[in-house]
């Protein structure tokens, strides 16, 4: 793989909780970008959203970190990074995306000497078709970070089921405008297992078992998350980013 | 929590076409399991019977590797076991007869089982010394023999409708003896097969229809074909069976054309009788 780009993908969600499904985009996503013939993957991470993101049903931040570090125990590339979720207030996605890209340059520079421009891995997002959906919903993001994100960095899409990604960058001008950084993978396999069923069957009592890894399913056992209780948490609460006013930059 | 009426054991009939890879269909026994919780019965037990060679599908792998897989995915399990009664038998055998023998052999263990059956688990060492745990929980040892159910998608009904893949006696006695639950998916209509079906509809309240709401389509054809082309099949299967696939060199091009000029060996045997 000389001569290849070498690329970092980056999962920001609220994986609550992390499942198969999740781990399955890092798979795809490696395999897609390797098959470009232009990047070489070297890493993965997800990063949970902190829990003032004040989503509906979202568990504490330190058991969605738990069990994704419980989960991705056995994987040899992809890690848990909790910067994100341990900064005061809701993170957008942007700022968690400049973090990492500023340290993982930082890390190279440090290793090598004398460093190559080139060589430094280049960060992009991942992510399932359903969140190209969310930059049309108002008010949930900047237009100058959807250009940062999509511009800068670029977006390695998953599909999945019926969501159709080309069909939402074809609606939007900004994301029409940078489609050759926004990589399609499609997912053939018709898999719509979310973690919103496995919490639903988790409130009804029903078995998970082969959705998530043992070692999670014990850790919710343990823990008795995933109740009648944890999914109206914040009801009433109104989404992070719809309230946050950033001046930041 | 109520206790159930009746104990019943599951039978997953390891059908080549579909079932070589485990991971969906244990997804399928833990769904059946609930409905089947549901409606007050308790779901004893769980079978995986792989096919025998002998079917002769196209890209049927060795029976020593798929019973071997079925082993490395289902060792997590404390009611899903692996029998190789099918697999080792000299030619292809029907459904009704597998089925047929794991109904006889389950009337003789709970007959036999007077000082055995308590709530703990049974250990009964099977074949190349693999330990299976027979998680049988009976309340009452001379409680009834559990019911023995055909665990299946909804393909494999509407495969009855294939002429020259079942004998007419046999649906009759898989449906009507002893019962089928079948997963089906969301947007496909079971019923209306069934009743579309004489014999199908004359047994159907031995026909459990457990509908699977989320779609979750890994097929072994899907995973077989990444692993040919080098695409990554983990989360897919469980770690232990990837393993085995690479250690293997398992699912190739070479492996997929095995059988390919073979016809079923249903299709054989009931064309040439016929």
């Amino acid at each position: 793989m000389a001569g290849r780009i070498p690329l970092v993908l980056l999962a920001c969600g609220s994986f609550n909780p992390i499942t198969h499904q999740h781990m399955r985009l890092f798979e795809l996503a490696r395999d897609h970008m390797h098959q470009t013939g232009l990047y070489r993957v070297v890493g993965g991470i997800v990063s949970p959203v902190g829990d003032d993101y004040g989503k509906q049903g979202l568990v504490a931040s330190k058991h969605r970190l738990a069990m994704a570090r419980l989960a991705l125990q056995s994987s040899d590339w992809v890690s848990v990074d909790d910067w994100e979720s341990q900064q005061e207030d809701w993170t957008e996605t942007v700022v968690t995306m400049r973090y990492h890209n500023d340290r993982i340059a930082a890390q190279y520079h440090s290793s090598k000497d004398p460093p190559t421009v080139s060589d430094v891995p280049q960060l992009k997002l991942l992510c399932g078709a359903d969140f190209m959906d969310t930059f049309k919903v108002p008010d949930l993001w900047r237009d100058d970070h959807v250009e940062e994100v999509v511009g800068r960095f670029g977006l390695v899409c998953v599909s999945r089921g019926s969501l159709q990604p080309d069909r939402a960058i074809h609606e939007s001008d900004l994301l029409s405008r940078h489609r050759q950084r926004i990589f399609l993978v499609r997912e053939w396999v018709h898999n719509e297992i979310s973690a919103t069923e496995v919490r639903r069957a988790l409130r009804r009592g029903q078995s998970v078992k082969y959705l998530l890894p043992d070692s999670v399913i014990d850790y919710i056992r343990e823990h008795n998350l995933y109740t009648q209780d944890s999914e109206i948490k914040n009801k009433d609460v109104k989404l992070r980013p719809l309230t946050k006013q950033t001046i930041q930059d | 929590m109520s206790m159930a009426t009746s104990n019943w054991q599951l039978f997953g009939y390891q059908h080549s076409l579909q079932y070589r890879f485990l991971f969906n269909r244990r997804k399928k026994f833990i769904q059946v399991w609930n409905n089947m919780r549901m409606r007050r019965y308790r779901v004893v037990k769980g079978i995986i019977s792989p096919v025998g060679d002998g079917y002769k599908k196209k890209g049927l792998i060795e029976a020593c590797h798929r019973l071997e897989m079925a082993r490395l995915a289902t060792l997590n399990s404390d009611w899903i076991t692996v029998d190789d009664w099918e697999s080792q038998q000299l030619e292809w055998v029907e459904t009704a007869k597998v089925v047929r023998h794991h109904a006889e052999h389950i009337s003789s263990e709970n007959n036999n089982d007077e000082v055995d059956t308590v709530r703990c688990g049974k250990r009964r060492k099977l074949g190349q010394n693999t330990i299976i745990c027979q998680s049988s929980s009976y309340i009452n040892p001379k409680e009834d023999t559990p019911h023995l159910n055909l665990l299946c998608g909804a393909d494999v009904l509407e495969s009855f409708g294939v002429p020259n893949l079942w004998k007419p006696e046999d649906i009759e006695e898989i449906v009507g003896r002893y019962g089928v639950a079948c997963i089906t998916r969301y947007g496909s209509d079971p019923e209306k097969f069934i009743n579309q079906s004489d014999v199908l509809y004359k047994h159907r309240k031995n026909i459990h229809m457990v509908r699977e709401w989320v779609t979750n389509e890994i097929s072994a054809t899907h995973v077989r074909r990444a692993l040919r082309r080098g695409q990554s099949v983990r989360y897919l299967l469980p770690d232990p069976v990837v393993r085995y696939i690479q250690e293997h060199s398992l699912y190739s091009a070479e492996s997929e054309q095995k059988n390919a000029d073979a016809v079923l060996a249903p299709l054989q045997r009931y064309t040439s009788t016929n």
